[in-house]
């Protein structure tokens, strides 16, 4: 008994020891989807992480738990890290969104980021990309591309996030050549290298000579290399090691600014909860290097785009457009709003198929 | 929808592709379980073998190497298997849990500076003239040598366990331990050669994934194919060449499932996805109605002593 009370005791100093020396740090938390090797989304959010350390050195400390699934295992490692005294915890997966919820409201003195979501609360602030920005470069460059006008998509899961990119790249994909198609394959996974393999190896066998990625993995990649004439771009991550070809380019996510600067505002005791979506304009969405495998017009075409996307000149989603069943969506020269664009659930016209539900 | 959208020669030339990881998972299980031993650890010896496999082929520039290491690597992992059941008589339910769990957790490691990296390619085999025969040729003769490997693998252990004395004496083991026991064998090291076999049978289908069907290392890239695996023998009620069948039957409905997406059918994905598991449970509960031919001591303990 004696001995019990000795070791419990022993814990409780060892417990208040460490969180006395948590208190000189701001502690930065952050939980993964996928493992921070996976080349793409997790990679740039870890690579957003060691900035932060970077940035501020000894004043910080950051803890990251990887390959967390989405659901109640999620908010258990919450949980865990708020209970080790993390100071500000991003989650940085859509399907974190309810558990984060549950989770800031036991821990009203912590501050919670929510990646890609909508649910925010008093210590919960949302933030994420506009990565359809960075789609409609693609889709331009991949209905140029394209020979046999058929381009593969491979989709996560059917979520508005991703439905707005498809949507964004099919717009600027007809727009560039009046006869693309879009071939859709939902994988049901954020990561699983084998079945994006197999996802993509389909797409091409079935004529797509583009594939268009939103799952996280080079898989993809790799089996656009082995078929030999297939574009591909990088998602989330550059993807580099498969340029010059068949990876032509990428969208980025650069969450370093935005790390950095919310943890400045934890240590300043100026943090609010809110909503931030930076495109390309803020830098938040980074168009990675176009390859010399993309014709110098077609290139320089993109890379306007770009420019008039980033001033805010041109919006992605600019009309006239239809809803796929014909019903109009955005008249001659409107442009949609945040709102309508963040509860995507639909296809615009000429995009064949439905959106599982 | 389109359904002319789908190549009818790539696909099965896909799913030929799809099922080989599964082929040599489940052949090198098939022979454990007939020696009367059930190892749970497939997928933590085929993900050690795709680690082991990549980076042997990446470090030395031969795919053929990568799989002999990967072959190795699973082997090594198994003894570990088969040094808790056989020789300290460990459940093996739960050391065959414990190494999968170890297996995955030791690849993340081995496999840390590997991610990214693209391996060398095993070319496939020029059949000359008869890969262009048509229908034929671009589904049978335009594949690399480890997945005719399998098909072989197939009906060489069909072939020992019918015809050979060492296929006898495995299946004895297998039946009943004690009589083999009585007769001489030793079982405790004819059942730690067959779940070596095993090991290595994995580890060359996990190779198969890192090293031909992706082709990259990614922590836990086997994603649960060990276990379909396992469920893949049970199937096949210990034939080899039902096996054979049962492993293009899972390969087929995957690769169907994306096939059907791509050309737009409109049937729920969700369903797609999960049809091979639902045929798998189906399929237990038919066998089990007649006792498909288990090995007797399928699970049980052996020492000499009893």
């Amino acid at each position: 008994m004696k001995f019990t009370k000795l070791l419990t005791g022993a814990v409780l100093a060892l417990g208040l020891a460490t969180t006395a020396m948590a208190q000189d740090k701001t502690k930065v938390g952050f939980v993964f989807v996928g493992p921070v090797g996976d080349g793409g989304w997790t990679y740039e959010h870890n690579k957003g992480r060691l900035a932060v350390e970077e940035h501020f050195g000894d004043k910080v400390e950051t803890v990251f738990v990887e390959s967390v699934a989405e659901g109640p295992d999620s908010e258990r490692v919450m949980t865990q890290m708020a209970l080790n005294g993390a100071d500000l915890i991003f989650t940085t997966s859509f399907g974190y969104m309810d558990p984060t919820i549950n989770v800031a409201k036991k821990f009203p003195n912590v501050k919670f980021e929510h990646a890609t979501g909508y649910k925010q609360a008093e210590n919960v602030a949302t933030y994420s990309a506009r990565f359809y920005e960075g789609r409609a470069i693609q889709g331009h460059i991949a209905g140029k591309m394209t020979k046999s006008n058929i381009i593969g998509y491979i989709g996560s899961y059917p979520i508005p996030e991703v439905i707005r990119g498809i949507n964004a790249a099919f717009i600027h994909a007809r727009k560039a050549n009046p006869d693309v198609q879009f071939k859709i394959v939902w994988a049901y996974t954020w990561f699983d290298p084998a079945k994006e393999a197999d996802a993509a190896k389909v797409l091409i066998e079935q004529g797509a000579d583009v594939v268009l990625q939103h799952t996280d993995s080079t898989a993809p990649q790799a089996a656009a290399q082995e078929a030999g004439n297939v574009v591909t771009f990088g998602q989330a991550s550059d993807m580099g090691q498969y340029a010059p070809f068949p990876r032509v380019s990428s969208i980025i996510d650069d969450w370093a600014p935005y790390y950095i600067a919310r943890t400045q505002a934890v240590m300043d005791g100026t943090w609010t909860s809110g909503n931030t979506w930076d495109g390309i304009g803020a830098g938040m969405v980074g168009i990675g290097k176009i390859s010399d495998a993309v014709p110098a017009d077609v290139k320089a075409e993109a890379l306007l785009l770009k420019a008039s996307l980033a001033d805010g000149t041109y919006h992605a989603f600019t009309g006239p457009l239809n809803k796929q069943d014909g019903t109009p969506f955005l008249a001659e020269g409107e442009v949609a709003d945040d709102g309508t664009l963040a509860g995507m659930n639909f296809y615009v016209e000429g995009i064949e198929g439905d959106i599982p539900q | 929808m389109d359904l002319s959208a789908i190549n009818p020669l790539l696909f099965v030339a896909g799913f030929l592709v799809a099922a080989t990881p599964l082929i040599f998972a489940a052949i090198g299980e098939l022979v454990v379980e007939k020696s009367g031993t059930l190892n749970l650890g497939v997928e933590g010896m085929m993900i050690t073998g795709a680690i082991c496999g990549f980076a042997t082929a990446v470090e030395t520039g031969s795919p053929l190497l990568g799989f002999a290491a990967a072959a190795v690597g699973g082997a090594a992992l198994s003894l570990l298997f088969a040094f808790l059941t056989q020789i300290t008589l460990a459940n093996q339910v739960a050391s065959g849990l414990a190494l999968t769990l170890f297996g995955l957790g030791l690849s993340a490691l081995l496999g840390q500076s590997y991610v990214g990296i693209k391996p060398p390619r095993l070319p496939d085999i020029n059949f000359g003239p008869l890969a262009d025969i048509p229908v034929i040729g671009p589904i049978l003769f335009t594949h690399d040598v480890i997945l005719y490997l399998g098909i072989i693998l197939v009906a060489a252990t069909w072939a020992v366990l019918k015809f050979t004395r060492a296929g006898l004496i495995l299946r004895a083991v297998g039946e009943s331990h004690d009589a083999a026991h009585a007769l001489g064998y030793k079982v405790v090291r004819i059942r730690t050669l067959a779940i070596m076999f095993g090991g290595a049978c994995a580890g060359i289908g996990g190779a198969y994934i890192s090293l031909i069907r992706v082709p990259q290392w990614t922590e836990g890239m086997t994603a649960g194919i060990g276990w379909i695996a396992l469920a893949l023998v049970v199937f096949a009620s210990w034939k080899p060449w039902r096996l054979l069948l049962g492993a293009y039957l899972f390969g087929g409905i995957t690769q169907l499932q994306l096939n059907l997406q791509g050309a737009g059918v409109a049937i729920p994905v969700e369903y797609l996805a999960m049809s091979p598991y639902v045929i798998t449970i189906i399929v237990l509960v038919v066998l089990s109605r007649h006792k498909g031919g288990a090995p007797a001591c399928l699970g049980r303990t052996f020492h000499a002593s009893s």
